[in-house]
């Protein structure tokens, strides 16, 4: 080593201490978050706010499996009542009756401000008369139950109502033993909401762990746990156990690589050098550029490892070993290292293209591999020279690129053979065009299939929302928006009413506006008119006025009664629903599709406009703005992967000061990319947003080939030794991304197959389009 | 055993066969023989509710029907027309056009009530013991079964049932609340369709 190398070495050291620094305050998450656009519509927005801090987010969905029902029964109450004691949990229900207490304490005590049928008519003489006649002939049936016990206090029955009111607002769960059950009865299934978002994965993680240790040891019984949040806990550990075997898995197999032709340990931790600085300013860049790192880019880290670990091995090949060690790389840099450098600069302008994307895990791909490529190539251009061992003794390689050479002297009808290949892709992808793509995001989601299935049977036994059909209605303040939500359920009823829709929920229902409020209490008489009306309206009654002091005196105390507020309602089911459904500056009402009838699990978007005429409300069907979002997502990088091509192509043209030669640069690279996709898409693959990354990645490779190529051919025939160093790149990248194909999460598959059949296509076609070269002189 | 039995055939010959079941004691066993010999029935009913805070009581009519195992229909016409099916765990209550489905197993309190009548018609003593302490008094011809709810919980809400019948035909329910009020339910069983 020489003075000379000791200001990059601090540079280096500086910046990779600070990389570490940074990557290691990083915070990183698994959740949708990643899936969730950066500048979102209105209707997206909604989207990211319920999964990352609604009641939806915090949703967590709980199951007992296996021994008997009695003992699935036990598990259940046990472990709800851990979980109401755990301070982590806002609520947690199980179907016992003691967990809706509260609920009823609650109606019972507001009861003249939340019923809707209280109103000035209801308290005048009349009004008592028919209510009363009423309440007792329900006490007279079979489901006299409630109003029977309450009849002092409550003769006009409004928690009889209001407690009908609030069965009808869900369908409800099936019972076993006394707690919630499946429909088939083999499970019990428990509802708990976290007290943190569901985008905080670390306290997700600790619910998850509380649940756990909650429910601990069942001889026979199993606990399973589904839920936005549990999937961000499980998709973090799983994202996080592949990054780390994929990880290590493809350093070892590019390590072995290096050790084959270097054979010597100096030379692979030279090697690997590019490769760890890279990965680390990568994360670094992203957690500074985003503030928080996607546990999906660090999977990419693989990447990385296939790209970067070429710079090191194009200086360990191709650098001349018959001259000593300054000389020889002085020499390397200049004959090679302009080459190297535009294919460097193509990568990173492909992946630059991807910073534009709307969609985070894309961006945040582009931002991790422009700057883990640019790390990667400085290293190896400004540190590796200096510290290459003087007598790095590299296998001679030169016989493998010379068998290699042939391909570059093949016959020209090779490649007509390959354009018709080509060709052959072009029709197979353009008649099967409406097939390719994915439609939706679940082929993003690292959840499996079998899971989110799950998720879907807890859901329909629990008869939690799945929120597809919102209302939405935006107002200044909390109580303009609590009476637009007052005018929108009035023109809803209808609809129930004509079985359009089954119902839907308002935080109107658990908080009336104060104006609303006001008129209810407004409508009760004092207590002097009220005795008064009793005894006119109780006239031949069988229930004499004299005895309702009890409701004269709850009418009395509600009308000195402050008003009901939000946080009156907090810790109850109430409080919960209304913090789901009222949100700053906006109310949302879930609608229920009939799950019966002619309209049944449908809602016609028409006829609910229709009915919101006049409102300033808003419908909204959550799944066709998701798939919507989805297919934004793709056109825009459809989009930006042509931009990525199209600035690669001008650099090249400038660069090499030709369009023709550019060109010729380029036309291998479309054709791998096509054969590639046709192949693909021959095989059944469903395309994806990561295989057009993928592609974008066979353009950034594949130009490494094809300009190296075109310099040899520049100077005559291909030199050997610059050959076999393209072999050994191309053998890294199948290594890297045929690592990543082996990967059990669907993105990375993906990318991983695309890339690496990609990279196999294109070092022979680059080979085979340089002859054509060969063939002009 | 056998010279028991010879000697009940031995009397059974001697005299008429009313006469020798009228001698056999009259016991639980034998009451809910009797019962679960019923298959189905039909039968109308007056129901009248005593409320303490009431003036006078709460009168309902209506049908009902029953069919074994487990199957029981309380069909109101008056004072409102409502109808209240038991079918297995799930008690359904259509009144006003309006549906109610309640699961018995989520509800101890209504399943114990309800398992009173159901239990009694079906002749179900093992499923009537689980809940209650049973007594019997009276003859076949006329017999009172008294209910009294084994746990505390339950008896804060339902003092005692008495259920008065001759034979295997039932012919009046009366419930007892804790709190003082009361139900009385007449039936009046109908003759097979």
């Amino acid at each position: 080593m020489t003075r000379r190398a000791l200001l990059p070495l601090a540079v280096w050291l500086a910046a990779l201490a600070a990389a570490a620094g940074i990557a290691a305050g990083a915070r990183y998450t698994a959740d949708l978050s990643g899936f969730l656009p950066r500048s979102p519509s209105p209707a997206q927005q909604l989207l990211v706010e319920q999964l990352r801090d609604g009641a939806v987010g915090r949703m967590m969905l709980l199951a007992i499996e296996g021994a008997d029902a009695g003992a699935r029964t036990a598990h259940s109450r046990r472990l709800a009542k851990a979980l109401r004691a755990d301070a982590r949990f806002a609520y947690v229900a199980n179907g016992e009756a003691a967990g809706s207490a509260r609920e009823r304490e609650l109606l019972l005590e507001h009861r003249y401000r939340l019923s809707p049928a209280v109103g000035a008519q209801r308290f005048t003489e009349a009004g008592l008369r028919a209510a009363i006649g009423e309440t007792l002939d329900l006490i007279a049936s079979s489901a006299g139950g409630i109003a029977q016990a309450l009849l002092a206090r409550d003769p006009t029955g409004e928690l009889a109502r209001l407690v009908s009111l609030q069965m009808e607002s869900g369908s409800r769960p099936s019972m076993a033993g006394g707690v919630w059950a499946s429909r088939d009865g083999t499970r019990a299934v428990l509802l708990a909401l976290t007290a943190a978002d569901g985008a905080d994965t670390d306290a997700q993680e600790a619910a998850v762990a509380a649940v756990q240790a909650a429910f601990g040891e069942a001889p026979g019984a199993s606990l399973r746990l589904t839920g936005p949040g549990v999937f961000a806990v499980e998709s973090r550990e799983l994202i996080r156990g592949e990054a780390m075997r994929l990880g290590v898995l493809g350093t070892v197999l590019v390590a072995a690589l290096l050790l084959a032709i270097a054979r010597s340990a100096a030379a692979l931790a030279l090697g690997l050098l590019p490769v760890l600085t890279g990965a680390l300013v990568g994360v670094a860049a992203v957690a500074l550029g985003f503030g928080v790192v996607h546990g999906i880019t660090l999977g990419f880290g693989a990447t990385l490892i296939g790209e970067a670990v070429d710079y090191a091995i194009y200086l360990f090949v191709q650098a001349d070993a018959r001259r000593a060690a300054p000389e020889r790389t002085r020499a390397w840099l200049a004959e090679f290292w302009p080459a190297i450098r535009l294919g460097v600069l193509t990568s990173i302008l492909g992946f630059a293209a991807l910073l534009f994307s709307g969609f985070p895990g894309l961006a945040q791909l582009g931002l991790y591999s422009v700057a883990g490529i640019a790390a990667a190539a400085l290293v190896t251009r400004f540190l590796l020279p200096h510290l290459l061992p003087a007598q790095l003794r590299v296998r001679d390689l030169s016989a493998l690129g010379a068998r290699f050479a042939v391909l570059s002297r093949a016959h020209p009808g090779w490649r007509w053979l390959v354009l018709a290949l080509a060709a052959g892709a072009v029709i197979l992808l353009y008649t099967g065009r409406d097939g390719l793509w994915a439609r939706d995001m679940s082929a993003l989601n690292p959840i499996s299939e079998e899971s989110q299935t799950y998720d879907g049977l807890l859901r329909a036994d629990l008869g939690a929302p799945d929120t597809r059909y919102l209302v939405v209605v935006r107002a200044a303040d909390e109580q303009a928006t609590l009476s637009a939500a007052e005018e929108v359920s009035r023109a809803l009823e209808p609809l129930v009413a004509a079985g359009a829709l089954a119902g839907f929920d308002s935080p109107s229902r658990y908080l009336p506006s104060r104006a609303t409020q006001v008129a209810r209490i407004a409508a009760l008489p004092d207590a002097a008119a009220l005795r008064q009306r009793l005894r006119a309206a109780l006239q031949g009654s069988p229930l004499r006025a004299e005895r309702l002091d009890a409701f004269v005196q709850d009418v009395a105390r509600a009308r000195r009664a402050p008003p009901l507020e939000r946080k009156d309602l907090a810790g109850s089911a109430f409080g919960l629903a209304l913090d789901s459904l009222l949100l700053p500056g906006k109310a949302l009402l879930p609608l229920r599709a009939p799950a019966s009838g002619p309209n049944a699990y449908t809602i016609d978007p028409a006829r609910v406009r229709a009915a919101l005429a006049g409102t300033s409300a808003t419908f909204l069907d959550l799944k066709a703005e998701a798939d919507a979002m989805y297919s934004g997502y793709l056109r825009e990088a459809l989009a930006l992967s042509l931009a990525g091509f199209a600035a690669i192509a001008l650099l090249l043209a400038v660069v090499l000061r030709s369009a023709a030669r550019a060109a010729r640069v380029l036309a291998p690279l479309v054709v791998t990319v096509l054969v590639t996709a046709g192949l693909l898409a021959a095989a059944g693959q469903v395309f994806n947003l990561l295989h057009l990354v993928g592609f974008l990645l066979i353009v950034a490779i594949g130009s490494n080939y094809a300009l190296f190529f075109d310099r040899e051919l520049a100077q005559g025939e291909p030199s050997p030794r610059v050959l076999a160093s393209l072999l050994l790149a191309n053998l890294t990248t199948l290594v890297g991304f045929g690592v990543l194909a082996s990967s059990s999460l669907g993105v990375l598959r993906s990318l991983g197959l695309t890339v690496s059949l990609g990279a196999l296509i294109a070092l022979p076609c680059a080979a085979l389009f340089s002859a054509r070269r060969a063939d002009g002189r | 055993m056998t010279r028991r039995v010879k000697n009940l055939l031995g009397s059974a010959l001697a005299a008429c066969a009313l006469a020798a079941a009228a001698a056999e004691p009259w016991t639980l066993e034998r009451l809910m023989q009797g019962l679960a010999q019923t298959r189905s029935a039909r039968a109308t009913f007056v129901e009248k509710k005593t409320l303490r805070i009431l003036e006078r009581p709460l009168v309902a009519s209506g049908e009902l029907s029953f069919t074994a195992p487990g199957k029981l229909e309380k069909r109101t016409l008056r004072p409102k027309p409502e109808l209240l099916r038991l079918e297995g765990e799930t008690l359904t209550l259509e009144r006003a056009g309006r549906s109610t489905v309640l699961d018995l197993r989520s509800h101890p309190e209504v399943a114990a009530f309800v398992e009173s009548i159901r239990g009694t018609l079906a002749g179900d003593r093992k499923a009537l013991e689980t809940v209650y302490r049973l007594s019997l008094e009276g003859s076949e011809a006329s017999w009172v079964l008294t209910l009294t709810p084994l746990e505390q919980a339950m008896r804060a809400l339902v003092e005692r049932i008495r259920i008065a019948g001759r034979g295997a035909d039932l012919s009046v329910i009366e419930i007892r609340q804790a709190n003082g009020d009361s139900s009385l339910m007449s039936v009046q069983r109908l003759p097979a369709p």
